[in-house]
């Protein structure tokens, strides 16, 4: 166990660090800059609520990018075709990507492992055919542009890069608490029990089919608020949001910061932000770096960044 | 009467216009279902003996047309170009699952993670070396019209690339029914660890299982390049389908993987001609419905 902490140790001063420059240097930083720490801290949020499936239940979810899509184009078609206002849209997005995922969660709940994988990765297809296809409501490739700008709509006395930021930061913090709270909580507990064990679980009385389906829903709500805040950001949603190279870069930061550790995903998505939006001013063979990125990670750092130099869990 | 004769007459025709379109939508489903076994086998006997969940299967696909079109336009030879392609594709697959897929055994989420690293490369760089301009493989010219019966026109291709699956998929059962191979194989389908136990070098085995796969893969690709060609994100295209089919059919199964590949192929092409909006979720329906009831596939064991 000493050795343990010990191992540990470096994690409680990279936490403030990060927290502090998080939180104080975006007035400092370029608008540029400020872009790319928002995108973190939504993508953050993303990237945590996949944890909870991934790294807390043992459910590894290749649709996930279905819920932050469909969320963002909710906000998107409300706001533009609608023209509705901004907690109408906010509500509308949010309902969208969870009855979503509650509604996928009854397909994907009674299978595990690869079969789960497969499943969740063909249903993410689906709606990302749906974004492609179903063009009245979505406008096919093109997307949907000129969403309103989120920081007057709330009453911000200022608008720009850095007054956003801080909304998403606010919204990042709350949901990482709730993620925090939720996964030390008896209900989180018992997932990590599903993890570990299943019929275990199962046979201690607990409804691990229930148990499994809450934590889907979950995650496809935290990922519904992800969506509302990158449709904000980018102003306009597209079929890229939702396909199948978001879902694999979004497990990507996952498993690359460190599955079950919600710190550690964050990393990932800052890893992942930071090298995709420095590579491509040197060259557009992005998805070639990611997929390198990805082979490396799963040679020398399957744990993932955070929990590097622990024993490996078998 | 005499005005009423005309409106029977239309009224007729337009039934056999209905079973002409009846006749043509089936073909073209069985040539669709014809190009996903040729795919889906090698992605369900991969699974099967290896446990691994494949997503650099659309990619060998994609790479058989990519490589078979460069070789057809240099040396004007589909066959030569064929049979590189599955060649090339195979060797692909066997290095793959030898110094990256091996070591991680007994890991599906890492299998998983790396054979996505592949497929990610892969993408981009068949969009790196080809480009991103579509194309066609050129039909071979005794293959070239349609046959026609009655009134049903019908490409002689098409029923060509439906023959030759059925061909490969009659060898792949001999094979797997008939020859000492084809026991380990099943034998290491039902229990890795007893198999390995009796002796069976699962290690050897499942490098060959995966660079079969691969190639069916690449085959696949070149029977459909004359009508579905080549274009950067056909990967992605495809791989759901498969997976649709071995979700279906069970996975490590090969007779899954027929039924499974004529249930999609069908249901594909008409929900495509019935309903092009709705077409992804016609298709998805029949996993939803199979997963439901038997969530481990028609054939497949838990």
């Amino acid at each position: 166990m000493a050795e343990r902490s010990a191992t540990r140790a470096w994690r409680k001063p990279v936490i403030a660090l990060l927290v502090a420059f998080l939180v104080f240097s975006p007035p400092f930083l370029s608008a540029y800059w400020v872009g790319l720490l928002t995108q973190v801290v939504i993508l953050g949020i993303l990237a945590m609520s996949l944890d909870l499936l991934i790294g807390y239940t043992g459910l590894p979810s290749l649709g996930h990018a279905g819920f932050f899509g469909v969320a963002a184009y909710g906000v998107g078609v409300l706001s533009t075709t609608y023209h509705a206002g901004v907690w109408t849209s906010i509500a509308g997005g949010f309902l969208a990507g969870t009855l979503v995922a509650a509604l996928f969660g009854l397909i994907v709940s009674h299978v595990r492992d690869v079969y789960f994988l497969m499943i969740t990765m063909a249903l993410g297809m689906v709606l990302w055919g749906l974004s492609f296809r179903w063009i009245p409501v979505t406008g096919g490739d093109n997307g949907i542009s000129g969403i309103p700008r989120l920081e007057g709509l709330i009453g911000l006395p200022a608008s720009g890069p850095v007054p956003f930021y801080y909304v998403a930061l606010l919204v990042f913090a709350a949901c990482a608490l709730l993620m925090a709270l939720l996964v030390r909580s008896p209900f989180g507990l018992t997932l990590q029990g599903m993890r570990e064990h299943e019929p275990r679980m199962r046979s201690l009385g607990f409804n691990t089919w229930l148990h499994g389906y809450l934590s889907y829903v979950g995650a496809g709500a935290f990922a519904s608020i992800a969506g509302i805040m990158w449709a904000y950001y980018n102003g306009f949603v597209s079929p890229t949001y939702l396909d199948l190279t978001a879902s694999s870069e979004l497990f990507l930061m996952v498993t690359l910061g460190g599955p079950a550790t919600l710190v550690g995903p964050v990393i990932g998505a800052g890893a992942i932000v930071i090298l995709k939006n420095v590579m491509s001013a040197y060259t557009a063979r992005w998805l070639l770096i990611l997929g390198i990125v990805y082979i490396v990670t799963i040679l020398w750092a399957p744990q993932g960044l955070w929990n590097l130099g622990q024993r490996r869990r078998a | 009467m005499a005005r009423r004769q005309p409106e029977v007459v239309v009224r007729e025709a337009a039934g056999t216009r209905q079973v002409i379109y009846l006749v043509t939508q089936t073909l073209n489903g069985l040539f669709s279902a014809a190009l996903l076994f040729l795919i889906a086998s090698g992605l369900t006997l991969a699974f099967g003996v290896m446990r691994i969940v494949n997503i650099a299967h659309g990619s060998f696909y994609m790479l058989g047309v990519y490589v078979a079109y460069t070789v057809a336009a240099r040396t004007s030879s589909l066959l030569a170009g064929t049979l590189l392609a599955v060649l090339v594709v195979a060797a692909v697959g066997f290095l793959m699952q030898r110094l990256f897929l091996r070591r991680f055994a007994a890991q599906p989420l890492a299998q998983m993670m790396m054979t996505m690293g592949f497929a990610l490369f892969f993408r981009d760089a068949a969009l790196m070396i080809w480009g991103g301009d579509p194309f066609t493989l050129t039909t071979p010219r005794w293959l070239a019209g349609s046959m026609e019966a009655g009134a049903v026109v019908f490409p002689w291709y098409r029923l060509f690339v439906i023959l030759v699956a059925g061909l490969v998929g009659a060898g792949l059962w001999i094979i797997n029914d008939r020859t000492l191979i084809g026991a380990r194989v099943r034998a290491t389908v039902d229990d890795p660890e007893i198999a390995a136990a009796m002796g069976i070098n699962v290690a050897r085995l499942s490098g060959g299982v995966f660079a079969v796969g691969a190639a069916l893969a690449a085959f696949g690709g070149v029977m459909g390049g004359p009508i579905l060609g080549g274009y950067p994100g056909m990967d992605f295209d495809l791989l759901p389908l498969a997976f649709v089919v071995v979700i279906v059919g069970g996975m490590g199964s090969l007779k899954g993987a027929l039924i499974g590949a004529i249930v999609v192929g069908m249901i594909d092409n008409f929900g495509k001609a019935l309903v092009p909006e709705l077409s992804y979720f016609t298709l998805f329906a029949p996993m939803v419905l199979m997963l439901a009831l038997r969530p481990t596939g028609l054939y497949g064991r838990a």
